[in-house]
């Protein structure tokens, strides 16, 4: 089963409706609550990064026998150093993004924690593509 | 714990679900940050925290939290409450800053962290 999900930058009413979406989508599929669990967090997070940092950008999900993977791709200015990036605590967001409860650099490291696979691709000025794979068994 | 308990307990108002009062939770977690709350919550608590925005109800959904208690005398915003009685939550608030609540509530057997 393939979805496609376009997000809004800049919404933070709307922000997260395609990782609800998809959630109730894999409870109709029966998958085991853990395993939502883990793609509902991992996703929401990159999910919430596109809207925080890159004025949005659009999401794949191939939902397959054996894994959910997830593609997230957007347009905006790239992440200079992913490395200290995945750092817990490091954080670039601004007060407002603080204010929402979010920007306390959790956002990577909570998607590397709860999925099998994270693969992240930036170009500074370009844009980045988030991978999140998360096995079904 | 019954929902009902916890009002009682936190003179709390009822902004959503009122007819599910009768729910039992049996772990908490008290946080204002939700990246926190992502990271470390187990499935099914109540969720006390001081932060009012709608990113508050999708981290609830995300973790299948049913029960939110807004504290120091917070109130939902309309967009909330029309979230939370969609996805059939429960929404409390009480004047009593996150440390007290969160103490009273772990004083009457609340006992089981929900991490945080």
């Amino acid at each position: 089963m393939k979805l496609h999900y376009q997000v809004d930058g800049d919404n933070f009413l709307v922000a997260g409706e395609a990782s609800a979406s998809l959630k109730r989508t894999l409870k109709q599929l029966g998958i085991d609550s853990s395993i939502i669990r883990k793609i509902s967090i991992s996703m929401y997070e990159a999910e919430m990064n596109m809207v925080i940092h890159a004025y949005g950008g659009v999401i794949d999900v191939e939902i397959s026998t054996d894994k959910v993977h997830i593609l997230l791709k957007d347009k905006g200015p790239g992440i200079p150093d992913i490395d200290l990036a995945m750092k817990e605590g490091y954080s670039t967001a601004s007060h407002e993004i603080r204010e929402l409860g979010f920007g306390a650099g959790m956002g990577l490291p909570n998607m590397k924690r709860y999925s099998d696979h994270l693969n992240i691709y930036s170009e500074v000025g370009v844009g980045t593509t988030v991978e999140i794979i998360v096995f079904l068994m | 714990m019954e929902l009902r308990e916890i009002q009682d307990i936190l003179k709390a108002n009822v902004w959503a679900g009122e007819s599910r009062l009768d729910m039992e939770v049996h772990a908490a977690c008290g946080c204002d940050l939700m990246s926190d709350v992502l990271a470390f919550a187990k499935e099914e608590v109540l969720l006390l925290t001081g932060l009012i925005n709608p990113q508050v109800i999708r981290t609830a959904e995300m973790l299948d939290i049913k029960a939110i208690v807004f504290v120091r005398g917070k109130s939902p915003t309309e967009d909330m409450i029309n979230m939370a009685n969609q996805k059939k939550m429960v929404l409390l608030s009480t004047d009593q800053p996150l440390y007290v609540a969160c103490g009273k509530l772990y004083g009457r057997g609340l006992m089981n962290k929900g991490d945080n």
